[in-house]
């Protein structure tokens, strides 16, 4: 008996040794698609095992700044409050993009639901109460005469930021008034906890309407309405539209890629779109992690974009991938 | 000699039976002595990490209504109002139904139906909340959306409980939630304070000429009042901290409106929603706050029930 713990206490130290072992946390929007990369990576980078725990992106930024993390992950760029908090300076790199959609139970109404912008804003501020009202009656002939029941994510969350930026960009009265943040104080609706909560509630509810992210309206087969963009086209959200977005926004993209894609110029733009972030301190004082971590960046950028499509996520335009190679050296 | 040596084991032995007793009492004053602690603790840390909200909003923090985490505003008010109302709307559903079932069950159902149905309530009383939850989300949702709420409405209507566009989800529908939710507590504990009660009080009662039920009602209820009055804030308990069936059914607005079909929020609920994505310390610290404040809700309701119980003893001795 005590052979075998011996043994096995042996081959476990082995085991640790021999295995890079990185942490890290942060957003759920990305969950899918990262834990696929981090295995994949393993297989090809045998001794690499990173660990990803979706917390959800504010928890990724306070366990990074709280050094329990090799590193964060976030739906919404850090602020310059948030970055100044932490020990190390973190680094952003975007790794996909994703949209935010809005989704609708319209009883007896077939056919997609165009939402502008103006529309939107109006719905969730509540100063557009019915379905027939007229600025949506403009692009959607025959709605019905029904009060609109608002619904919306009680827990804070990188959709509602995505969402609420977008509102915050085209209507100066949201801007004031709720402003852009994963937790907003909203004027009217009914609150639902998590992505599988609101689209519960949504198809509970007639005449009620709300907002998934893509790849969930996608996997769980929602229909969806499509959003008019800041070139004036109605367009549905789908890989390609949300890439285009990032396409749009690349000549004006920053250095640090903190930046906003939403209601993005272009014709084929998709207005509700967003990268996502991992959070890299800019200087790593473990030459094995570093290495890893760079490895694995270079080869996220490189192999890991050809796995995004299959699963809903949008790759980054090649223009964004050239851009985000060049920063890695970045890290220290 | 034979005899001097007996005597003296026997005193090692009493001495060692003494000495197991010391240590069987210390043991058990230090694990008596971690519920101190443990409670010592938890007020510590709620007080430690609810520090910031607190200092920075005060007295304002328990009567503001105003909860905007984006401009950094942070008021409790709409949440214990949600947490007290749908409580309160559990127990006045819950109490009645649950003390009769119970009564039915231990005094006058057949001995095979009564310890059928007690094994059933004990089955409900052991079902996970989420479970609730998810079956009101997909039955009592809609029923009290489509049949329940239209029909106080057109009933009670001139209330202002009852006024107000009617979405399913709400006060109401969450005090239901609750009320089904508690109610295999109160029936399980009242029906064994119930058959507390000796056989000689109920037959006294009968002899002296009482029906069955004068002799229930006031024979055996006083003397379980007790245990019922025990039932029913043990059933609050679970109804003041109740989150994941509350949150899914109670719609998730902070804000106070007189309609029970109105969309609010519990403590526990907003606890569970905003922790895990706050968006800065401040937030935190207020949802640290909001559970401090959900754990002197309990201690104060704990104490009255504690008054309760020995006022009516003292009028029953």
């Amino acid at each position: 008996m005590k052979l075998i713990c011996l043994g096995f206490a042996v081959t476990l130290t082995a085991m640790l040794a021999s295995a890079q072992n990185i942490t890290g946390a942060g957003a759920t929007f990305p969950y899918p698609i990262y834990s696929q990369w981090f295995s994949e990576f393993k297989k090809t980078h045998g001794s690499v095992q990173i660990n990803y725990q979706s917390l959800g992106s504010g928890a990724g930024i306070r366990q990074l700044e709280a050094g329990t993390v090799d590193f964060g992950a976030s739906d919404k760029p850090m602020t310059d409050e948030e970055i100044g908090k932490q020990k190390v300076k973190p680094l952003h790199f975007p790794t996909v993009m994703g949209g935010v959609v809005p989704i609708y139970n319209l009883p007896g109404y077939s056919g997609d639901v165009k939402f502008s912008s103006q529309a939107l804003a109006g719905i969730f501020l509540g100063t557009i109460s019915k379905w027939n009202d007229p600025i949506l009656l403009k692009d959607n002939p025959g709605l019905p005469d029904k009060n609109i029941v608002v619904v919306h994510r009680s827990d804070g969350s990188g959709t509602t930021f995505v969402f609420s930026d977008f509102l915050a960009k085209v209507s100066p009265e949201w801007k004031s008034k709720c402003g852009a943040s994963a937790s907003i104080k909203w004027p009217v609706g009914l609150g639902a906890k998590g992505s599988e909560g609101v689209t519960g509630l949504v198809k509970q509810t007639p005449f009620s309407v709300s907002y998934v992210e893509l790849i969930f309206a996608t996997q769980n087969k929602i229909g969806y309405g499509s959003v008019k963009n800041a070139a004036g086209n109605f367009i549905k959200a789908d890989i390609n539209s949300v890439s285009a977005a990032a396409s749009g926004a690349a000549k004006s993209m920053p250095a640090d890629y903190r930046v906003s894609i939403a209601n993005a110029g272009g014709k084929d733009s998709y207005p509700i779109s967003t990268f996502t972030w991992l959070l890299i301190p800019s200087t790593i004082a473990d030459g094995n992690k570093k290495k890893a971590l760079i490895e694995f960046l270079h080869w996220m950028l490189k192999d890991g974009q050809k796995m995004a499509g299959a699963l809903g996520y949008a790759p980054l335009p090649p223009s964004v991938i050239a851009m985000v190679d060049k920063s890695i050296a970045q890290v220290q | 000699m034979a005899t001097s040596a007996k005597s003296a084991s026997f005193t090692a032995v009493r001495k060692s039976v003494q000495m197991g007793d010391e240590a069987a009492r210390l043991v058990t004053l230090v694990f008596a002595g971690g519920i101190l602690l443990i409670t010592l603790l938890v007020v510590a840390v709620l007080w430690d990490h609810s520090s910031l909200a607190l200092n920075k909003f005060g007295f304002r923090f328990f009567t503001s209504q105003n909860w905007d985490p984006n401009s950094d505003e942070f008021g409790a008010l709409p949440f214990v109002y949600g947490t007290l109302m749908t409580s309160f709307l559990a127990l006045l559903i819950a109490v009645p139904l649950g003390v009769g079932a119970a009564i039915f069950l231990a005094e006058l159902a057949p001995p095979k139906i009564s310890s059928i149905l007690t094994f059933l309530v004990e089955l409900l009383a052991a079902v996970p909340s989420v479970i609730y939850g998810l079956l009101a989300i997909f039955t009592l949702v809609p029923f009290m959306r489509d049949t329940v709420e239209p029909a106080l409405q057109s009933t009670l209507g001139f209330l202002p409980f009852f006024q107000g566009q009617i979405f399913g989800v709400g006060y109401l529908t969450a005090g239901v939630i609750l009320a089904i939710m508690t109610f295999p507590f109160i029936i399980s504990i009242s029906r064994e304070a119930l058959l507390a009660v000796p056989r000689e009080q109920r037959e006294a009662a009968l002899a002296l000429g009482a029906t069955q039920w004068e002799s229930t009602f006031d024979i055996v209820l006083p003397n379980a009042r007790l245990g019922i009055i025990g039932s029913i804030f043990l059933g609050l308990a679970r109804a003041l901290g109740e989150t994941m069936a509350v949150t899914m059914v109670i719609g998730n607005d902070p804000s106070i409106k007189a309609s029970l079909f109105a969309p609010g929020y519990t403590i526990a609920a907003v606890i569970a929603n905003e922790f895990a994505e706050a968006s800065g310390n401040l937030h935190l610290s207020a949802l640290v706050a909001l559970s401090f404040v959900l754990f002197l809700l309990t201690m104060v309701i704990n104490g009255a029930a504690r008054l309760m119980i020995m006022a009516t003893s003292r009028k029953g001795a």
